[in-house]
């Protein structure tokens, strides 16, 4: 099963290699990898999403716990969360191609925030399944280049992960 | 406040921390750091022959006497040396400080003479490391990194200090913190009541129990409390390889090892227990052998102070995440107050069948081994250590079958007195092991265990025993060939011999150690064994190399078949379970 584990580590050179390390070390999976500061300079935030059996992301959340420059992990999936992902996608843009590409990003609620007269630049929020979604939707043969931010998520209501 | 340099802070800051031995090898970026050796005559530094050397003394001087082997180590191929050692610390759960130099920090990233990026390589073998970026920051950094080795799970903790850092023209105010508090480190060592008081109910109601007791119990100096609590139940013990001596050997209580090489007994009353009572133990894969088959009945009740080796392999029934001791003395209290006691003859009948295992195929009573043959046994020669020593060594091994022998035949009876590379299997490690617990206990038997292919690996240290007067004695099992692997190679491979014969090149090892001005003992025959033994303990003041020619054809058993339960075992070569 998919899950977004949230990790607030020491701002400390190093950590995020110790953290990205134990991944490697005892073969867990990355799919998507977020790192930055937060509100208090002295931690930043680091979000992580993998797949793994229950046994698996329990071994990694005391793992992680582990590692001394980590203040604190939580498991997003353990409760209610909000998770975005931010895409910009690079596509050619030429004629009858402009307006299919206008309408599918609107229809994804995206904007289109760069534009040559060949070329469009598309950014869209939400979920990773809906970027997966709006990727599917538009021509590949014209995408040029996609970036994806990896997700960020907070817990909804109450939980949250600060110290 | 006295001004000091970097180099300067770093020794007194040590000093501070009570350390009295550093094992060491100097180079370019430690230059200070020596230069600070020099001008001070609390701390005592040992000059080995090879860095991994230094940090295996240092490890041996830990895990003998308890208390933190420090290791300084210069940049680049110093460090990168210093890895296996580390690793097996790490590995094994021992605490150590590894000072490792580094170049200047303007230096830095430039590939740099005797460059290595000390902090990356070894990550994932510490618990923590730390980079010096400013001289003043040696004492707080010294000071965290004492309290994050041996707090917790202890482990490995590498500083790597740029030369800069330590320089003598920076001086800086020195003051020795007193306490340490790390936000991001706080290890739970009280075990939660509401588990303790399950793990108790589980203990008391158990009809075949089994304590199995693992190297947490030395490392949380909780032995007195696993004594107490199964004499008390009554209930047998087992060790694993790093448990040795925590539960006495020669107590009747005590089933012997269990595991790959454990004892017939200790196995079978695993797979048959309804309970195991897991102390500071972490199911290795050289213990469950294949894990779905891994006692079947048993309802697994696991104390260890890290919560990641809960469940890691084996699932709990009842985790107690804790300090071994702590843990312990709660339950101690516990049991003692409860109105349930142990069912005295669900007990009995258990011990009458776990006797009959014993009887069976038990190490002292039905050696695994014949000595009617003209070649000595190894296992006669550890039980004739056992016997020279009266029990008593320090004795530090090698990795293989010599290794096992030891841990079979010679019966700890106390903590720390066996030194081995449980986890990591590092040949090489047990002579500059033994050097390292002799620092710690200069008047004491320490002995080393070894084989002649693993003692080749650290045989420079040798040097080092002539230097400091260290008389360890080197008992080398010499069965001319990489016997662990010819046993494997024998019971696998059809007698395919890969890789495991010198050809005749082994060097005399007597001359050998006669060249480093040691003395040197040949033994080829059984008749003459206890005298030469005799002999080389009676020279308490000399390195004795005993080099004993030993039956190359001996395989180490019990062994455990895979894939297969804990009971499934080779118990000679034509005989199994």
């Amino acid at each position: 099963m998919r899950h977004i584990i949230s990790v607030l580590v020491e701002n400390e050179p190093g950590a995020l290699s110790r953290i990205v390390g134990l991944f490697a070390q005892r073969n867990y999976n990355i799919m998507s990898l977020n790192v930055a500061p937060t509100e208090d300079e002295t931690l930043s935030r680091i979000t992580i999403t993998t797949f793994g059996s229950d046994r698996v992301i329990e071994q990694i959340t005391k793992h992680l716990n582990r590692l001394i420059d980590v203040v604190k992990v939580m498991d997003l999936a353990d409760g209610a969360h909000i998770e975005r992902e931010l895409l910009l996608v690079k596509t050619r843009a030429v004629g009858a191609q402009r307006d299919e590409i206008k309408r599918v990003t609107d229809i994804f609620r995206g904007q289109i925030i760069d534009v040559t007269p060949s070329i469009f630049t598309i950014q869209l929020v939400g979920t990773s399944s809906k970027l997966d979604a709006f990727l599917e939707a538009i021509d590949p043969l014209l995408v040029m280049e996609v970036v994806r931010s990896g997700v960020s998520g907070i817990a909804r209501g109450e939980r949250h992960l600060s110290i | 406040m006295e001004l000091l340099s970097g180099g300067d802070m770093l020794m007194r800051a040590l000093q501070d921390e009570g350390v009295e031995h550093i094992f060491g090898y100097p180079g370019g970026s430690v230059l200070h750091i020596y230069d600070a050796i020099f001008r001070q005559d609390k701390i005592q530094h040992i000059l080995m022959r090879h860095e991994q050397a230094a940090t295996h003394a240092a490890d041996g001087y830990t895990r003998s006497s308890g208390k933190v082997g420090v290791v300084l180590v210069t940049s680049g191929p110093g460090a990168t040396n210093a890895i296996t050692g580390i690793a097996t610390a790490y590995t094994d759960s021992i605490p150590m400080i590894v000072l490792s130099g580094q170049v200047p920090a303007e230096r830095v990233g430039e590939d740099a003479f005797q460059e290595t990026d000390m902090i990356g390589i070894s990550r994932p073998i510490v618990k923590h490391s730390f980079i010096v970026k400013r001289g003043d920051e040696i004492p707080e950094i010294i000071k965290k990194a004492f309290h994050i080795a041996t707090t917790g799970r202890p482990g490995p903790v590498v500083i790597d200090i740029p030369k800069n850092t330590t320089a003598p023209t920076e001086r800086f105010p020195y003051s020795y913190p007193e306490t340490v508090s790390l936000r991001s480190y706080n290890p739970s060592v009280k075990g939660h009541p509401k588990q303790i008081k399950k793990a108790v109910e589980l203990l008391l109601a158990a009809k075949r129990p089994v304590i199995y007791a693992g190297g947490g119990v030395i490392l949380s100096d909780a032995c007195d409390e696993l004594v107490e609590m199964a004499e008390l139940l009554g209930y047998p013990v087992t060790n694993t390889l790093m448990g040795l001596g925590s539960h006495p050997a020669t107590n009747k209580q005590n089933l012997g090892m269990l595991g790959m090489h454990g004892t017939f007994e200790a196995n079978t009353a695993m797979h048959h227990a309804d309970l195991i009572f897991a102390v500071g133990a972490r199911f290795d894969d050289r213990v469950t052998n294949t894990v779905s088959k891994f006692c079947p009945n048993a309802t697994i009740v696991h104390v260890d102070i890290d919560p990641a080796t809960i469940s890691k392999i084996v699932e709990a029934h009842v985790p107690v995440v804790g300090d071994v001791k702590d843990v312990l003395t709660k339950m101690l209290v516990q049991v003692k107050a409860a109105e349930t006691k142990p069912d005295q003859e669900a007990l009995a009948e258990w011990w009458s069948q776990l006797n009959e295992w014993r009887e069976r195929y038990g190490l002292q009573v039905a050696p695994r081994y014949k000595t009617d043959g003209e070649k000595l046994m190894p296992q006669e020669v550890v039980s004739m250590l056992y016997k020279v020593t009266e029990g008593d060594a320090y004795v530090a091994s090698d990795v293989g079958q010599h290794q096992m022998f030891a841990a079979q035949y010679y019966l700890f009876d106390k903590p720390r007195r066996w030194l081995n590379s449980g986890g990591l299997g590092t040949m090489g490690y047990g002579f500059p092991a033994a050097i390292g617990a002799q620092f710690a206990h200069r008047d004491a038997n320490v002995v080393c265990v070894t084989g002649e292919g693993s003692i080749q690996m650290c045989i420079q240290e040798l040097s080092t025993c002539m230097q400091y007067n260290i008389p360890v004695k080197i008992i080398c099992l010499n069965n001319s060939a990489l016997g662990m692997v010819k046993q494997w190679q024998d019971m696998h491979y059809e007698g395919r011999y890969s890789g495991i014969l010198y050809e005749d090149s082994l060097p005399d090892f007597v001359k050998l150690v006669e060249a480093y001005g040691h003395v040197g003992i040949k033994v080829t025959k059984r008749e003459e064994l206890e005298e030469k033994m005799r002999e080389c303990f009676a020279l308490k003041d000399r390195l004795v190399f005993m080099d004993i020619e030993v039956d190359p054809s001996e395989h180490v058993y019990p062994m455990q078949i895979a894939p297969g339960a804990m009971r499934d075992m080779w118990v000679s070569k034509t005989e199994r379970t």
